[in-house]
């Protein structure tokens, strides 16, 4: 009796699992792709993937708390190509400065970045569309103008800062470790302090979150900084690992992460999102990423496949999440 | 403590002032458009010249088609992020069918079909999948449609159409461009659909309110469908306009359009909060940005400084209705008004 | 319909102040020659692929230098963003100003035709350099380096780095890129020579100039192609990219980098014998034969016709010469840069 009713519990834990559908569409990509070329799955390749999609989940765990809020930020690009453009060019004026100072330097401008997004948000009141469209455009203009049409390149950055992206931490690469320890930061803020809980419900419902004492202001500039210091992480991770900074970084890169976000369960209308479902849009993009060159297909068919991708796996992942819902309907009328 | 809603009386409905007429948002950018062209002119003495005025409107024109749909699918509180794939999708059929021997009227049409085919998938899938949001359902179409532009042209580029063709980009009537007139035209018309239609009114009941508007018998789904068919097929009158003034095209024409679409609707004064603005501004918007990058242009400020001044005018304008607003009257106090950007 | 009624006389309003406007100036329309305005100087406008490119910056300074040299007024133009559309409108607002001369690095090689053939009819010369617009669309080509030779010196010099056997790969930037494809086309023939029997070209990707996908594809390139002996990338990102992998996978030595690459970007790689040598042409002597040549359109010294010749200041002599796509000019050969020399170039571009 007890032993039927453990594995009940574990198929209802299963069912119950929204993001079940998510991960069921990956694993079904993963040997899809591996039938198609086995040196998918090998370590080595496993390991591209991995460090190559450790920058996507840093951006996508902090865009995820700016959707919860119902807000949009169309200004991360911009905010990583600043930020890794002025760490750069400070690591290459001061080359004895240790790479913690550069990345300091990095998150600071992607704070105040950030903060100035969450005050036209928070206290202005313009739409975060609008306001993060702006800032996006201004932020890209600075970039190129601070960099004075130059680039900054391998030879000019010291040893120390490109081992930023390349070092490792017991054994694995530090981009991964930086990923995982803020992941695992942000797991415990979002699910278990106040604050966090606090970021759903101006989500969810603005008025009742003023009727309770929530200050949305001050919660929208928090969220809005958040993303903007993660967005300055990137920025000098980004340019350590490619050991170069243009002025043209990561244009448009700010749609790759709502789409991991969205994959990922985060509503666009507030409210809900979970962060593993984040991380699991963010490697499901990083897979696509990975394996569409490894596939023998002509590179003109790889964007109109990543199209196609993308939208089975969104319909894929509704239907499955209107399964499950239907599936828990139906228990809590037993 | 102030009422959270202010009941309705005789006295609540004002007086007609020109002060609150001025005050509104679209004077406002019509002021700013004249303050652009006086610093223009003061800049530069190439801008107040008829030809070089009217011949500006050919660059900025060709994605403003775009904007009329965009207004109405904004104001319902939806997004498409699609439309500059669009153009290159039907543009890249356009050449190809013509080049497989269809004549050129043919072509234009099979161009306006694709277009608003694609609007119709779009509009299809975001009212079908109610949880899908119009951002993941156009992001994916986005990558998809210019990703099959790719499958069909790949690296090549298709030209030679035959030289009447090229009259919508470069021709006139009567010394203004053609594309200024068709322009205008389109401007009457949407306009009058927007504000003096039923089908106007919904969208606008839409966009306040989506559920009321449901319960009122307005039906949601099909005019959503509609207006997404309407951007695909606007989408597609950009692509006719933009291959005759590059006498070619390929798959990756128009990148990145959409996001200065947007730009010019929420210049202006569309709120995404749904139910707040109208065309008059979007159509202001238009000719706010174009001629100040024309102008700006004229005295060969760099694109960098260019962007910023932009991403500055957009804050800034945005920042001066929301200030404004926060003083208006209103007969709820829009405090519950769902967001969706 | 008051609204309406408004919007209109405000819109009258607004014609009639440009009309009076335009009338008190002594604008003649646009049936003019090139004038040169007040100054009395004469107009070179360069437009190059988009901003924030070191190789495009230094064009356009050996571009002005030479302006500067004859004495005229200098115009640096470029889009945010690489895009034909962008040019179109810069071109647009040339016209306007009505300068003598355009110099253009096109992102597409056809869609410029209209308008700078609208710049033609109006007196304005056009000639392209670097990434070449079609014969319709321009007087004459400044072309840094026979694309043949561009091709084929690569080839001859990856075959060197690999003995002469193995698998190769190409890494290119965009599927559409003009000057790409003519390179990889005469790769493609010198590899048909008998010399190269034992050499394999397995693929050409396109990392699209962008940093991120340039790794992916090297990345897959290598596990694709376990085998593979050297990566040929003929664009500045993609060679650095290409680099950088090689390096952090320590498969320095066992997969080789060569092809076309800034001396800036590259210096690290070279170094580290990454990439033995690769080839490049000095972007600020292709700007500056640009400008001289743009000097004799505007003098009427040459007309861009097969045969004319010209001097351009300290580089000497110059004749333009056919080729199936129009008429060149052409600046030399490629120029190697290996161990010895790159420490002096990697601070100049």
């Amino acid at each position: 009796m007890g032993e039927t009713k453990g594995k009940q519990k574990l198929i209802t834990g299963i069912a119950k699992f929204r993001e079940l559908g998510l991960l069921g569409f990956i694993g079904v990509l993963v040997v899809f792709f591996q039938i198609l070329n086995p040196k998918f799955l090998s370590l080595d390749n496993l390991n591209n993937l991995i460090t190559n999609t450790a920058i996507l989940v840093i951006l996508s765990i902090g865009m995820m708390l700016v959707l919860i809020t119902r807000g949009i930020d169309l200004s991360v690009g911009s905010t990583l190509a600043l930020s890794g453009m002025i760490s750069a060019l400070f690591v290459s004026q001061h080359p004895n400065a240790h790479p913690l100072a550069a990345l300091f330097l990095g998150i600071l401008i992607g704070v105040i970045c950030g903060v100035v997004l969450g005050f036209f948000v928070s206290r202005v009141g313009i739409l975060p569309i609008i306001a993060s469209l702006g800032l996006m455009n201004i932020l890209r203009g600075t970039t190129f103008w601070v960099s004075g049409g130059e680039w900054v390149s391998a030879h000019q950055m010291p040893a120390s800062f490109k081992g930023i992206a390349t070092g490792e931490i017991f054994g694995v690469n530090t981009l991964v470790v930086i990923a995982i320890i803020i992941f695992l930061v942000f797991y415990y803020f979002v699910g278990f302090t106040v604050t966090g809980r606090q970021i759903y419900a101006v989500g969810s419902n603005p008025d009742s979150a003023d009727i309770s004492g929530i200050n949305q202001k001050n919660i929208l500039l928090l969220v809005y900084s958040i993303m903007g210091g993660l967005s300055g992480l990137a920025g000098v991770l980004w340019v350590s690992k490619f050991a170069s900074a243009q002025g043209d970084t990561a244009s448009g890169y700010e749609l790759t992460v709502i789409a991991a976000c969205i994959l990922g369960g985060v509503s666009i209308a507030g409210g809900s999102g979970k962060i593993v479902g984040v991380l699991l849009g963010a490697v499901l993009l990083g897979i696509i990423d990975n394996a569409l060159p490894l596939i023998k297909v002509s590179p003109f068919w790889q964007m109109a496949i990543e199209g196609i991708i993308i939208l089975t796996g969104v319909l894929f992942n509704t239907f499955t999440k209107r399964a499950v819902e239907r599936n828990n309907l139906m228990r809590r009328a037993i | 403590m102030e009422p959270r809603f202010e009941p309705r009386t005789i006295s609540s409905y004002k007086e007609f002032s020109w002060k609150r007429v001025f005050l509104k948002w679209e004077w406002l950018l019509v002021g700013i458009l004249l303050i652009i062209f006086f610093i223009n002119s003061m800049l530069s003495p190439y801008f107040l010249n008829y030809f070089n005025i009217t011949d500006a409107t050919r660059s900025f024109l060709d994605k403003a088609f775009i904007v009329f749909p965009m207004v109405m699918i904004m104001l319902m509180r939806e997004i498409d992020i699609s439309v500059g794939s669009t153009v290159a999708l039907s543009s890249v059929i356009m050449a190809t069918v013509y080049s497989m021997g269809l004549p050129m009227e043919l072509a234009i049409i099979v161009c306006l079909l694709v277009g608003a085919l694609c609007g119709y998938i779009n509009g299809y899938l975001i009212v079908k999948f109610k949880e899908l949001s119009a951002v993941i359902v156009t992001l994916s179409t986005m990558i998809l449609y210019r990703g099959i532009a790719y499958m069909m042209l790949e690296d090549q580029s298709i030209g030679g159409f035959p030289s009447w063709f090229t009259y919508f980009g470069w021709g006139s009537i009567a010394t203004l461009p053609f594309i200024l007139i068709v322009f205008i035209l389109l401007s009457f018309i949407f306009t009058l659909l927007l504000h003096k239609t039923v089908f106007g009114r919904n969208i606008y009941a839409i966009g306040s309110n989506p559920n009321a508007a449901r319960f009122s018998g307005v039906n949601v789904d099909k005019i959503k469908r509609i207006v997404y068919t309407l951007a695909g097929l606007m989408a597609a009158v950009t692509a006719i306009f933009l291959t005759s003034r590059m006498g070619s095209t390929r798959p990756n024409i128009a990148n990145m359009y959409e996001l200065d679409v947007i730009a010019m609707v929420a210049l202006g004064g569309i709120s995404t909060a749904g139910g707040k603005g109208n065309m008059y501004g979007a159509i202001i918007a238009v000719f706010v940005i174009g001629y100040l990058q024309y102008g700006l242009g004229l005295i060969n400020i760099p694109a960098q400084i260019l962007l910023i001044i932009i991403g500055l005018l957009l804050i800034m304008s945005v920042s001066i209705t929301n200030l404004k607003s926060s003083r208006k009257l209103t007969i709820f106090k829009k405090k519950n008004k769902e967001q969706v950007l | 319909m008051k609204k309406l009624f408004r919007s209109g006389v405000l819109l009258s309003l607004l014609c009639l102040i440009l009309a009076a406007c335009s009338g008190g100036q002594q604008s003649s329309g646009n049936g003019d020659e090139g004038s040169s305005g007040d100054s009395g100087k004469k107009k070179y406008a360069i437009v190059f692929k988009s901003e924030g490119n070191p190789y495009g910056e230094k064009q356009s300074e050996g571009f002005k230098k030479a302006v500067e040299e004859v004495g005229g007024e200098v115009i640096l133009r470029a889009p945010a963003q690489p895009t034909v559309e962008g040019q179109i409108s810069i071109i647009e607002e040339l016209i306007s100003q009505k300068v003598d001369v355009i110099a253009i690095s096109g992102n597409d090689p056809d869609a410029l035709q209209p308008v700078l053939q609208k710049a033609m009819n109006q007196g304005i010369k056009v000639l392209s350099l670097d990434s070449a617009v079609n014969k319709d669309s321009r007087m004459v080509h400044v072309n840094q380096a026979d694309p043949e030779r561009v091709g084929r010196i690569q080839i001859e010099a990856v075959a060197e780095m690999i003995n002469f056997e193995g698998q190769i790969a190409i890494l290119s930037a965009t599927s559409q890129a003009t000057n790409q494809n003519i390179w990889i086309e005469w790769m493609k023939k010198e590899l048909e020579e008998p010399e190269y029997s034992k050499m394999e070209l397995v693929k050409v990707a396109y990392g699209d100039d962008l940093r991120d996908k340039s790794v992916s594809e090297t990345e897959a390139l290598l596990q694709s192609y376990p085998d593979l002996k050297a990566i040929i990338a003929p664009t500045t990102v993609g060679i650095a990219a290409a680099s950088k992998v090689i390096q952090d996978k320590g498969l320095t030595g066992k997969v080789i980098v060569t092809g076309l690459g800034l001396p800036s970007e590259m210096a690290e790689y070279i170094k580290s014998g990454v990439s033995p040598w690769m080839y490049l042409w000095n972007p600020i002597d292709v700007g500056y034969l640009s400008g001289y040549a743009a000097h004799a359109l505007v003098e009427g010294e040459i007309t861009g016709e097969a045969g004319d010749k010209f001097t351009a200041g300290d580089l000497g002599e110059y004749e333009v010469v056919e080729t199936d796509s129009g008429t060149e000019i052409l600046l030399g050969d490629p120029f190697k840069f290996d161990v010895e020399n790159i420490d002096e170039w990697k601070d100049i571009y």
